[in-house]
């Protein structure tokens, strides 16, 4: 264990609580910006997908994990996010346009649809969500003279001035970069008033309300954030893929980020991240092994699916904080070996709330 | 003019009469308490302020100004701070994260400034923090300072809850009974810190309680209630003697002789 003895209020509030978590990160920083020079094509490939699923599943995490307002329809957004990019791209846009553009109009849109669907809690959220991932995909599909329905885009490789981001490593780093400067603007969103309005929303609406917190307010604005953010995403899978058609952006894709963000641990910006590497790296992992299964098993259409639903329970079921809650558990083992206590994470329950109803 | 005020107040559920016509004001700087049997409608004044349900006739007059048919935030950003009959604190925070976000509705800074932690933000936030520690201070909470609520006894999370609501620095308190589920040493605590809210802070306390000698020791005015209605009103003294009173609470002094 280590106490750090605070002299000024800013060290509550800064990013790193100790000095060495910020030597830690420097590391993880520099290890991914170095190690992948000495990779293959497939592994950096699989190094920029988990950076670009991590951008938007931390989209999807400020709005389902920290308000607390779970949609279904986020592929919208990430498809709103890579047709602008797609389209702007191949106009001649620049590059530095293309991804700011993809993410402020999803941004705008969240607001826009946002507003009303907001007023939505719950289950019908859910559904209102599922519907707009819909519209947005039939849009797309018939939206010929813009999109070129389902002929898809094909996008060339982008380029900042003469830097082209033509080899799979040049857009890795674009990834990672993009990816480092989201999880810092969120990070900085989650200690200041708006992110603390956003868990008090989630926490107890009616609290919140008597806190002074707006409602519709807070939540459009988590809406807003969370579409900006998973249009990035969007936008920076356009380039990775090259080519894109409205398949790509499917319900499943939806429900997969959900699945991301569960299985990395609700509530925390490390299970957004864990979860979009685990996403990535199950069905790789599944492909390298195939050779090792037996027949039956590697026969089995739909593996990956079943794997992955099958995952998905057991995690509920054992551990609902995700792949983060798990970590924190082995790192305070480390922490306070040999002294670990089982149930130091053990929450009391609570009837309070099933009283009141 | 009175500082906080209720005009002739009624609202339904159905056909049952939550509040039937109910007038009381409230002087600046002093503790009103409402009293009255179970189902006498006195959280529900509290959910009419805070608009949670909508009057059906009457106005609540706060600063000379109506806020009878804002939004529900607005009364709360106009200096009216509340406390829950069954706390409603932010359960998966800490103590300190609680109490900052009383300090919402003083927020000056908008999300891209908060995005990018400006220099203003950073200060922002150092001078809640401060506001908050002071709280701390004052209800004596510094061992729970960074303890998530859940793991908190019962009276602690009711003094938290105090301390959430004074860190919006309102003009008027709304407590929703604050010493149920305390025990005798928390209420002799309590009433000591709503005598200092109230003389040290200024700040005006507007009260729902059961509990008569902890109402006798602080309060300045009272109100009784029935069913809906106000059965008298005035000095906490005159009222707690109150015939009307009595009988509201202890029955018809011959109800079994009659019968």
């Amino acid at each position: 264990m280590r106490f750090v003895m605070k002299k000024k209020y800013y060290e509550d509030i800064r990013l790193f609580k100790y000095r060495s978590t910020f030597f830690w990160y420097l590391a993880l920083v520099t290890g991914c910006l170095t190690i992948p020079i000495a990779l293959d094509d497939y592994f950096i490939s699989i190094l920029t997908f988990i950076c670009i699923y991590a951008v938007g599943a931390l989209g999807l995490m400020l709005l389902a994990g920290f308000t607390g307002q779970v949609s279904m329809g986020h592929a919208a957004f990430f498809a709103i996010g890579s047709y602008t990019a797609a389209i702007i791209t191949t106009k001649g846009g620049p590059l530095l346009l293309a991804i700011p553009a993809a993410g402020i109009l999803a941004g705008l849109m969240g607001i826009i649809i946002g507003l009303p669907v907001l007023r939505l809690s719950g289950l019908y959220l859910s559904i209102a969500t599922i519907a707009l991932a819909f519209i947005v995909e039939e849009i797309l599909v018939r939206w010929e003279s813009l999109t070129r329905g389902n002929l898809g885009i094909y996008v060339e490789s982008p380029s900042i001035g003469p830097l082209e981001f033509s080899s799979g490593i040049s857009l890795y780093y674009l990834s990672f970069v993009v990816l480092i400067i989201v999880i810092l603007l969120a990070k900085n969103i989650l200690r200041s008033p708006t992110g603390r309005a956003m868990i008090a929303i989630r926490d107890s609406e009616v609290a919140a309300q008597a806190m002074g917190i707006s409602l519709p307010k807070f939540k459009t604005t988590a809406f807003a954030i969370s579409a900006f953010f998973t249009g990035i995403a969007g936008a920076l899978y356009t380039y990775k893929i090259s080519f894109i058609n409205p398949e790509s952006f499917t319900l499943l894709l939806s429900i997969e980020f959900l699945a991301m963000i569960i299985i990395g641990g609700l509530g925390s910006v490390h299970g957004a991240i864990f979860g979009a590497i685990f996403f990535v790296v199950l069905p790789n992992a599944i492909i390298l092994t195939k050779d090792y299964l037996p027949k039956f098993v590697r026969d089995q259409t739909g593996l990956e699916a079943a794997l992955f639903g099958l995952m998905i329970i057991l995690f509920i079921l054992f551990e609902p904080m995700g792949l983060y809650g798990r970590w924190l558990k082995i790192k305070y083992y480390f922490e306070t070996f040999p002294l670990y206590k089982k149930d130091t994470f053990k929450r009391e329950k609570s009837y309070q709330k099933v009283e009141r109803q | 003019m009175s500082f906080f005020e209720a005009k002739n107040i009624s609202i339904r559920f159905g056909g049952i009469r939550a509040l039937e016509l109910v007038n009381f004001d409230v002087k600046k700087g002093e503790v009103f308490s409402i009293i009255g049997p179970n189902g006498a409608g006195k959280t529900t004044i509290f959910n009419c302020i805070n608009r949670y349900y909508d009057l059906d006739e009457g106005a609540f007059i706060f600063n000379e100004k109506d806020i009878s048919r804002v939004r529900p935030h607005v009364v709360a950003n106009l200096g009216i701070a509340r406390t829950f009959q069954n706390i409603e604190l932010f359960r998966r925070m800490t103590v300190v994260d609680n109490l900052l976000l009383g300090r919402h509705r003083r927020r000056r800074s908008n999300l891209f400034a908060e995005a990018l932690f400006t220099g203003f933000v950073r200060k922002q936030e150092i001078e809640n923090r401060e506001k908050a520690e002071d709280i701390i201070d004052f209800l004596d909470l510094q061992a729970y300072r960074d303890q998530i609520i859940e793991n908190l006894p019962y009276g602690v999370q009711k003094t938290v809850e105090i301390g959430r609501a004074l860190a919006m620095e309102p003009e008027l308190l709304l407590l929703d009974e604050p010493s149920s589920g305390m025990t005798l040493e928390e209420t002799e605590e309590l009433s000591f810190w709503i005598t200092d809210i109230k003389e040290e802070l200024g700040i005006t306390i507007l009260m729902v309680e059961h509990n008569m000698k902890f109402i006798k020791e602080i309060s300045d005015r009272t109100m009784a209630m029935s069913f809906g209605e106000v059965i008298t009103q005035g000095t906490t003294a005159e009222v707690l003697e109150h015939p009307e009173v009595l009988k509201a609470y202890l029955g018809e002094e011959d109800a079994f002789t009659e019968n």
